[in-house]
């Protein structure tokens, strides 16, 4: 459904490379994810997507169309949602979705079953403007607006940041449902935590890709063991644990630390905490989850 | 075409909910119209002139003590000499002089016809004229008293006998043509719709690109033209509103009504309007921030519409490399087809060269804008 | 523990609208206090009129020992801001914004030339002093964001998401700086989406609809709401928010 080749885009006159040699693909149906903190160029991937941008070398085919030679094609068949998108603050929720219905050339009732689940749970403050909505509505109303035309492919750039978490779970449970009708989506997001709800990810960093694969077969590449070191005082255990000479990488992970150690050497850093005085100190093995495979991988 | 209705109607949901940027748009031109107004009606007490007197006879100083009597003058005595006048004159301190010449008492009551000249600075040719009105007034005053006065044996006045007549010969420093009078109705026309069209339409476009809609509008199948057109389509209404505001506002305010034909006036002025739209979308193109945009209109729209329109300063006495250049600024045109319409009431035949020219330049502006206008970014 | 933040049924009315509704709350010194909630449920609100910048309608409140009515000067002087949104001069170099804030805090030359050594040395950046900041990657502008926000030694220091959408490493960096500051007594007081960001915390409040609806350590409310995590401790308190408008 898409197709990316050897994608590179650079900015300022080649100064700046935003994207370096992108390739990957993401079948029909397919719920895909870019994770990756700002500036790893999800962005630019979006927007030569979405035909706004030109790339310098490689070639993108959306839903079999070429993103450079049929744009006007790609643009009547896809939905685009970008990350500074705001809607219109003086138009009300009514008046935006009505709007970009006509923009792309179709009424609100004509796919009204597509949107029907998300525009409901804003349909009681439809004469209220956009400007007054919490951050929640307005990802909602954009997503509606996103989707008035039923595209085949949607396009989604970092919908969940600085979204509450509760917002961000109904959000991917929209996502989900929006999958089974069928549509391909394509989202970004920097939080590692959302990464399991898509059918294949790619990690990204500085223009680049980490890897790509599965939520499960990422973890499962994770070459290390990895624990979980827990005590009362979480902040002097982070420094023991960093002190002690067998440990070969550790981070906090909420109430707990994560810890990967040199050959070997995991069984005796209990006695060295505590030798420490840190008495209440508990460690055992753990899956590592994809926030540790991106440490891991930005270290290598 | 529904697309595009509904477009255009976005665009005025957007102006109607704004209602500062509405006030100051409709606001504007009242405003100026009412300023010029009053700077144009309001008399002129005091001024400093000076009277040389080279007869110094019953006349002329009862002449004098009527002068002077009168509160708009300010007489200083002290200049006595041509030379002493150049240089008064050149610094600004007096605005008018008039002089008697010698046997001027005696050529009245000889001749019946005494002639006396009048120089008046009209540098500012709006005192200029109202100040030589005033003293013409009082000279005519003066005329009237002796045409009824015994001497004369008449009994009527003018219309009977030949009187004795007084004539004042006007002299207009630096700007023999007295131009601004009327002229700052056409030049606020200019300026008025000069700053809407550009500075509304660059500051609309730019706005969508800071929310991140324009990338919506972008992505869909929308026509980048029908953008273009539902970003005109209101500032084009507005503008043509603005324009009847001032007319009216000049016909019962200022009774400055249209001469010519209201058809050819609104005619030009809408092609006038397209024409600094396309300016405003060429802006557009290349600012990024709604500030920019702001900035662009004003800085290099303003300027040049106030300068070199030949409203505030007469294009003649420039600098040749600028009267060149007043050539490529559209308001220049639009001024001079207003000036002879509106005021001088020309018709097509006086003003088809203009409105050619004014087509022309609307016509490359809106190509090239359209040319360059994005389909994607930067 | 002296405490640097009380507060006392504190509230906020915008005409009907009410913001922030008598919230009682206490932050001490040295403490870890992050200020959740969801989405338009008062926080913006809150951390306004502690910080001087937003009058409380009604309820009472000291920062850093000064009244939040009356003596809003002095507690600008007594804390320090840092905010994703804003956080330093793009075209100045690294060492000029640390010098301006610096300055505008009224500290004297010697003092910020000594400042600025010590700063760079803490961030590494000795290399990168002259360099404009709007050069360097976000984490690190982050960083010395959050280092410039404490540069005149605030009793607090409020960071409005002061992680978002920096890699999970930089993060993790940023997160030893504000332990660090800690340990020498500042106070900080932090909202965060990051829920794992939450349990970092010493404690946590979480808002919804205007009223603090949990304030407790992360260990004891997740006893308390029989959650796994702090997300859904947040989960179950949040989910039935009536306010859907900022």
């Amino acid at each position: 459904m898409i197709t990316l080749d050897h994608i590179t885009k650079t900015y300022n006159k080649g100064q700046f490379t935003a994207v370096k040699d992108i390739s990957f693909e993401v079948q029909p149906g397919e719920l895909f994810g870019l994770i990756g903190p700002d500036g790893a160029g999800k962005t630019t991937l979006f927007r030569i997507l979405t035909t706004l941008l030109l790339p310098d070398q490689g070639r993108a085919v959306v839903n079999n169309f070429d993103v450079v030679k049929d744009y006007a094609k790609i643009r009547s068949c896809v939905g685009y949602m970008p990350g500074r998108f705001s809607l219109y603050q003086d138009l009300t929720i009514e008046e935006n979705l009505n709007f970009f219905a006509t923009v792309f050339g179709t009424t609100i009732e004509e796919n009204y079953d597509l949107v029907k689940d998300i525009y409901q749970q804003i349909e009681p403050f439809k004469d209220r403007r956009a400007g007054k909505l919490s951050g929640g509505m307005k990802q909602k109303l954009a997503l509606c607006c996103a989707l008035i035309h039923k595209p085949a492919v949607l396009f989604l750039d970092e919908p969940t940041t600085g979204v509450d978490v509760v917002s961000r779970k109904e959000f991917w449970d929209m996502l989900k449902r929006l999958k089974q009708e069928g549509i391909t989506i394509l989202v970004s997001t920097p939080y590692m935590d959302e990464a399991n709800r898509c059918d294949r990810i790619a990690l990204m960093q500085k223009g680049s890709i980490l890897s790509i694969d599965t939520p499960d077969g990422i973890v499962k590449a994770f070459p290390e063991e990895l624990y979980a070191v827990r005590s009362s005082q979480t902040h002097s255990l982070l420094r023991e644990v960093r002190a002690y000479d067998g440990t070969d990488s550790c981070f906090a992970f909420g109430d707990s630390l994560h810890v990967t150690f040199k050959t070997g050497k995991s069984q005796d850093l209990l006695p060295y905490l505590k030798s420490k005085g840190q008495t209440d100190a508990t460690i055992q093995p753990i899956e590592p989850g994809i926030e540790d495979c991106f440490i891991h991988l930005l270290k290598g | 075409m529904k697309q595009l209705i509904t477009f255009i109607r976005k665009e005025f949901l957007h102006v109607f909910r704004d209602r500062k940027t509405l006030l100051m748009l409709f606001g504007l031109p009242i405003a100026q119209i009412i300023l010029f107004g009053f700077a144009l009606s309001n008399e002129i007490k005091d001024s400093r002139i000076a009277i040389v007197d080279y007869s110094k006879d019953a006349t002329t100083t009862q002449l004098i003590s009527k002068i002077e009597a009168s509160n708009y003058f300010d007489i200083q005595r002290t200049l006595a000499t041509a030379n002493d006048l150049n240089n008064a004159f050149k610094k600004g301190n007096i605005k008018m002089a008039i002089i008697f010449p010698a046997n001027f008492g005696s050529d009245l009551t000889h001749t019946g016809n005494a002639t006396l000249q009048v120089i008046a600075d009209a540098s500012d040719p709006n005192q200029a004229t109202t100040i030589t009105n005033y003293f013409n007034q009082i000279v005519a005053d003066y005329n009237t008293s002796l045409a009824g006065s015994p001497s004369a044996a008449g009994t009527a006045g003018a219309a009977t006998a030949q009187p004795m007549q007084i004539i004042p010969e006007m002299q207009m420093l630096y700007n023999p043509e007295l131009r601004g009078a009327p002229n700052f109705v056409p030049g606020v026309m200019a300026l008025v719709l000069m700053l809407v069209c550009t500075m509304m339409t660059s500051v609309s476009i730019v706005k969508e690109k800071e929310l991140g809609t324009m990338e919506i509008l972008l992505v869909s199948p929308f026509k980048p033209i029908y953008i273009i057109i539902s970003k005109l389509a209101p500032n084009l209404i507005i503008s043509i509103v603005n324009l009847f505001i001032i007319l009216l506002l000049s016909y019962f305010f200022l009774d400055l009504p249209v001469k010519g034909s209201v058809l050819l006036l609104v005619t030009a002025s809408t092609l006038f309007i397209l024409t600094s739209l396309s300016i405003g979308l060429l802006l557009s193109i290349n600012a990024k921030t709604q500030q920019a945009a702001m900035m662009g209109s004003l800085m290099g729209m303003m300027l040049p519409t106030m300068l070199l329109t030949g409203f505030l300063f007469p294009i003649e006495n420039m600098p040749l490399p600028l009267q060149v250049f007043s050539n490529l600024v559209p308001s220049r045109w639009y001024f001079i087809i207003v000036k002879r319409v509106m005021l001088k009431g020309l018709g097509l035949t006086a003003v088809w060269k203009e409105i050619l020219i004014l087509s022309g330049m609307c016509l490359l502006l809106f190509a090239i804008s359209l040319r360059k206008f994005k389909i994607r970014l930067q | 523990m002296p405490t640097v933040i009380t507060t006392d049924k504190l509230t906020k009315r915008f005409g009907a609208f009410i913001a922030a509704n008598e919230l009682t709350f206490e932050v001490e010194k040295g403490e870890i206090f992050g200020f959740l909630g969801a989405n338009g449920a008062g926080k913006t609100t809150a951390m306004r009129m502690l910080c001087g910048l937003l009058s409380p309608s009604s309820g009472a409140a000291t920062v850093a020992g000064f009244d939040v009515y009356t003596q809003t000067e002095k507690i600008k002087q007594n804390i320090g801001y840092m905010s994703q949104k804003f956080s330093l001069y793009d075209d100045l170099t690294v060492s000029e914004n640390i010098r301006f804030y610096a300055g505008i805090y009224g500290m004297s030359i010697p003092a910020i030339k000594t400042k600025t050594t010590q700063l760079l040395e803490e961030l590494q950046l000795q290399k990168e002093a002259k360099t404009l900041v709007k050069e360097l990657p976000l984490g690190w502008k982050q960083k010395l964001a959050f280092s410039v926000s404490i540069v005149h030694d605030p009793s607090i220091v409020f960071l409005d998401e002061p992680t978002g959408g920096v890699d999970p490493v930089t993060r993790r960096q940023f997160w030893d700086l504000i332990y660090a500051a800690a340990d020498k007594g500042v106070t900080i007081f932090v909202t965060t989406h990051y829920m794992d960001e939450a349990e970092y915390c010493n404690r946590v409040s979480i808002m919804v609809d205007g009223v603090i609806s949990a304030l407790d350590s992360p260990a004891k409310l997740k006893e308390q709401y029989n959650a796994h995590n702090m997300e859904d401790v947040f989960y179950e308190l949040a989910r039935n928010a009536k306010r859907k408008a900022d």
